[in-house]
Formats: C-alpha cells, structure tokens, sequence
C-alpha cells in the first residue's frame, strides 16, 4: 500500500479529524457558492433597519426600531418639516415599495446589511486569502528549499542568507512595512504581502528534508540512469517530502487568515467594497461600546470555528502520515 | 571569544541583507515620496524641492549609500509627519513599551509552564485532552477579539481598570495602567505556549533518565519539577527569547487599543502616515535586536547545559 493510501486509512479511523474535514469542507462549499454568487449575493443590500437586533420579526413589535423615534426638537419647529415629508412619501412612495425588517434572526450592521449574508461573504474573502497566500508561500518555501537542499555549496548560502534575512525582521513588522510601501488595498495585495512574506518556514523544513534525501540511494539509483537535476528534485524526492508540504500548506492556510484578519482590522487589507471578517471587527469597537454585540460574536464565531477546524484538521493529517508522531 | 567574534561578524551579510531589503521596499516598490510629502495640491516645484532635500533625484547608488550611512550612524533624520527625530522618538517610547513587555512576559511564560507541567502530569487523561481542545479553539480567536472583549467588560462595563490611558510615574503606569494590557497579553499567549511547553515537556519525560529517577522512588512531582524541568529549560528559553523581538513591534494592537505611547504604536501610526524614515529605522532596530538576542540565547545555552558546544 502507498503512503497515501495508508495515510487515507488511518485518517478513516480518526474521528475528531473526520469531524473537522467535513467542518472545512463545509466552509469551502459555503465560500464556493458565495464565490459564485448563488449565496449571498445581495449582502450589501439595506434590508434592515440600522444595527436591527437579533432576533424573529414578529418579536420585534415591541422594540419601535431607531428610526420611527421622533427626533427631539427641543421646543422649536422644523421650518422644512412639511416639505420634507412631501419629499419623504414621494421617495418612499416610488422607490421603496420593501418595507425594512426591523429584526434579523442574526442581526445587522450600522447600514441595516445583514450580519448572517457578511458573515458568508467574509468567509469567501478570508478563505480565498489565506488558501492563496499559502499556497504561494508554500510553492516559494518549496522551490527554494529544494534547490537549496538539493545543489547545496553557495546555492545553499544564498538562500540561507536570505532566510537570515527575512526571519531577523518580525512577520507583523514585515507583513506592515510591505503594506506601507504598497499602499494600495484589496484582496491581491494582501495575498501578496502574505505570501512573499511568509515562506521562510516552509524553506526551512523543505530544505532539510531535501538534504536528508539528496544522497539516499533511490536518488543516486536515479542519477545513474541519467535523471535530470530537475527529474530527481521534483519527480523523485519532492514526492517523499509531500506530507511536509501538505501539512505547512494546511499550517500556513491558519496563520494567513488571522493575518488577514489584523491587516483588514488595521485597514490595510481589503478595500471598503469587500466584508471579511477582520473589517467585520473594525466595525465592532464602536458597536461594542452602543451595546450592539451580534457583529463581533458572529465574526469571531465563524472565524473560531474556521479556523479550530483547519487546525485540527491539520494534526489530524500530520498524525495519518506520520505515525512516528503521536 | 572566536566564537564571539565570528558570530558577530557574521551578522554584517545578514544585516546588510536587511539594509538592501528595505532600500528595495523603500525607494524602488514605494515610488517617488516627493509626491506623497507634498499633499494634494502640489506644484512641479515644490516637488522638485523634495525631492533635491531627500536625495531622491540621486541615481540609486548614492541614495543606497545615504541610507547605509543613515544605518552606521543610526541615525534616521526625522520623521516626516512631525518632524521629531527618530532617535529621539524611540529614546522616548522604549520604556512604555517594556513596561508592558517585561511583566507580560514573565508572568505568562510562568503560568504557562506551570498549566504545561500539570497537563504533562495528566498526559493522556480527560483533562490532558480538555485542556488541549480548549488551548485550540482560544487560539483560533483572533487577538483583536480577546482585546476588545477585556477591554469593553472588564474596564468599560464593570470599570475595574482604566479603559485606556497612560501616567507620568513608572508605578502608576505598572499598577493601573499597564493592568489589564499585561493581562490580555497573558490571555492571548497562554494557549500557545502551554501546547509548546507540554510537547517540549513530554519530549523529556520519554528519556531514559526519568525512568532512572522513577526507579529510584522519586515521587512525580520531583521528578517533573527538578528533572525534567531543567532539561526542557532550554527550548522553553529559546521560545522565550525568540518572541521579544516580535513583541516589542508585535504588541502594537495592545498598545494602540489602550493608547499606551510605546513603539508598537508609532509602528502603525507611521504606517498609516506612510511616515518611511520610521518605519525603516523601526525595520533595522528591530533586526539588530533579533540578531544580538540570538546571540544572547545561544550563549545562555552554553552557560546553562555544558554539553553544548558552540561552533
């Protein structure tokens, strides 16, 4: 039986890791079809009143929402009261024929959007970041890994030297001093400030594993037989270092969406016509502080269990390909 | 003493790879400052001035060497949003930052060696697994929750702590002040370090050593408290150490959430100002301080566990 399919079987037997696949493969259907605008399309949509509460409509009689509370006037007349309200019918007579819920089963934001349809969206956006950037930074980690552990001599040198660069600056420090001289947002940048910033783990583990194999006897069997230098990295060892690969990827899928979350939160990360959930929680201090707590918890929901998921889901996959660990 | 000398040599490729790695962010990915220093409404010759005072209209090598000999004298000219010397500018934010760093520190790798050295107790058990569970899910929290959540019950609603702010005196800030950053700190590194320090833990109770302290009828608790906590002393140091650096740029969401003028904060601060002259001084002492903290650590080692050897 192959690696892979003994890896398969004790997986099988895991349970916790089978729990957390199916959560994963759940948040990746549910990132898919928001991908593909059958989910949440319309999640910028006004449809509630501002910040309505959670909760079910027919609760909500009881609770006048903000905006039906008549302003105080402090005594004296609104001199435009009567054109204003002409105004207002006109308006809401012609173009507003949806009445607004004044509650939702998870509640909504300062614009009346849906907290349940941002959530989704957000999972897109903080998915679709942290597979992207990990899969660039896993694909670096392991190009320059390789050719570092498999020339060796002064390939080595220079791609260590460029470890000991990178890994003398802090990540958050780096990850911020790349976001400052970009200067621009959105979703490419920051898969790219991630991903150019965050191989230097993965080179290391690649690399000793290419050592270790360079001068096994399958690889120099390979040599014999005339393998190209390009045929006996990638075709024959690069296949008994893919469980490093896989499991760093998985490993690095996790930190990248927590970076993501601090970057938007700082807002350096997705521009302002992109939800995720770190730009869910820079709009929860000011709510936190009116009391209005059901953005936050969501976010931090979706986000916890995302990411508890992947991370258990990693181990999972670490221990069914590498028995040694336990 | 060879040693010494060597390691310290060799810290000039990697701090010139440093040098070169922000010259390259800087002056070649950011673009032309000029523009960015002269607003909104500038004028071809008020750029020109700029750009002729930065040294920006010099072809690449020489603005290469000004920046070198920026690095050399350590000393950064001033920073473009106010107009404060950089040197000056850090001088004056160390101490808020290490008034927070110090005892955050010291307080959670204690705690968490202490919950590690139980959990190792327990290993295998319900709690054992409980607790692990629980180390995964607190991580999988962002940071930026466990601030805002502390922040809002423990000073705002139940007002146990100032909300933000900072004192005068070293000891208002440490007791009141530093507080409740310390203690969202502790909260948000516990979880790692616990699941670190029980893998490091559980490393050394599988030796052989153990086996010889058990069958010579110690009881557990010695033998984790003596024996197998002075083995393990040296990873858990490691990971000691390798986190200053992070923290003292790393703590920036602490210190700008509860306005505590350290470095942290000028970080962002000059990030959102595009305020370069700081942030790349901010780069290259941070750099400096991981390397001679590595330093410092390897040579902790040899002074702790005489078997090693430092090459």
């Amino acid at each position: 039986m192959t690696l892979w399919a003994l890896a398969a079987q004790r997986l099988r037997r895991d349970r916790v890791g089978l729990a957390s696949a199916a959560i994963v493969l759940a948040f990746l259907l549910v990132a898919i079809a928001s991908g593909a605008g059958l989910l949440a399309r319309d999640w910028g949509q006004e449809v509630a009143v501002s910040y309505a509460p959670p909760g079910f409509a027919g609760a909500s009689a009881e609770h006048p929402s903000e905006a039906n509370v008549p302003q105080q006037d402090y005594g004296i007349a609104d001199p435009l009261a009567v054109e204003l309200a002409e105004i207002r019918a006109t308006l809401s007579g012609a173009a507003r024929t949806k009445t607004k819920a004044t509650a939702l089963a998870f509640g909504a934001d300062k614009w009346g959007r849906d907290v349940l349809k941002k959530v989704i969206k957000g999972t897109e956006t903080s998915l679709l970041v942290g597979l992207a950037a990990a899969a660039l930074a896993t694909f670096l980690g392991t190009l320059f890994g390789a050719l570092a552990g498999y020339y060796g001599r002064w390939v080595d040198d220079l791609f260590n030297w460029l470890y000991s660069v990178f890994t003398s600056i802090p990540y958050l420090l780096l990850v911020l001093a790349v976001a400052a001289v970009l200067g621009q947002k959105g979703i490419l940048a920051v898969i790219l400030i991630l991903g150019l910033t965050g191989w230097t783990g993965i080179f290391r583990l690649i690399r000793a594993e290419y050592l270790r194999h360079r001068v096994r006897e399958y690889v120099l069997a390979a040599d014999a037989v005339g393998a190209s230098n390009a045929r006996r990295m990638f075709a024959h060892i690069l296949p008994n270092a893919s469980h490093v690969v896989l499991v760093q990827l998985s490993l690095h899928v996790v930190l990248f969406i927590k970076s993501e979350v601090i970057l938007s939160f700082l807002g350096f990360g997705v521009g302002v016509d992109t939800v995720s959930w770190g730009s869910m929680l820079a709009e929860a201090p000011s709510e936190l502080i009116l009391g209005m707590w059901w953005q936050i918890a969501a976010a931090t929901a979706a986000m916890a269990l995302a990411v508890t998921a992947f991370s258990l889901f990693t181990d999972a996959v670490r221990d069914a390909l590498d028995p040694r660990l336990q | 003493m060879t040693y010494l000398v060597r390691r310290l040599w060799q810290f000039v490729p990697t701090l010139l790879g440093v040098v070169l790695l922000v010259f390259f962010l800087f002056n070649w990915v950011g673009g032309d400052p000029a523009y960015l220093l002269a607003g909104k409404i500038a004028n071809p010759q008020l750029i020109e001035n700029i750009r002729r005072s930065l040294g920006v209209d010099q072809p690449y090598w020489v603005q290469l060497w000004i920046f070198i000999k920026q690095v050399l004298t350590a000393d950064f000219g001033a920073s473009w949003s106010t107009n404060e010397r950089v040197s000056q500018i850090f001088a004056t934010r160390l101490g808020p930052s290490l008034t927070v760093l110090v005892p955050l520190l010291l307080i959670s790798t204690f705690i968490a060696l202490a919950a590690a050295m139980l959990v190792a107790y327990y290993r295998g058990s319900l709690t054992d697994r409980a607790i692990m569970v629980g180390c995964t899910v607190g991580q999988s929290v962002s940071i930026l929750v466990y601030i805002l959540v502390l922040q809002y019950f423990l000073a705002y609603q139940l007002g146990w702590f100032p909300v933000q702010g900072w004192g005068a005196t070293l000891g208002e800030n440490l007791l009141r002040y530093a507080a409740l950053p310390v203690l969202v700190g502790v909260v948000v590194s516990l979880a790692p370090d616990i699941r670190l320090y029980r893998s490091f833990f559980l490393d050394e109770i599988g030796q052989d050593y153990v086996r010889t302290a058990r069958a010579k009828g110690l009881g557990e608790g010695r033998v984790l408290w003596v024996h197998v906590l002075r083995n393990a002393a040296i990873p858990v140091l490691t990971n000691v150490m390798t986190q200053i650096p992070g923290l003292l740029a790393g703590a920036f969401l602490i210190e700008r959430f509860f306005s505590i003028p350290g470095i942290g904060r000028e970080v962002i601060l000059a990030v959102e100002r595009s305020d370069f002259p700081v942030i790349k001084a901010v780069t290259i002492y941070v750099a400096v301080a991981t390397m001679v903290i590595n330093l410092a650590a390897d040579l902790l080692y040899r002074a702790l566990d005489p078997r090693v050897q430092l090459k």
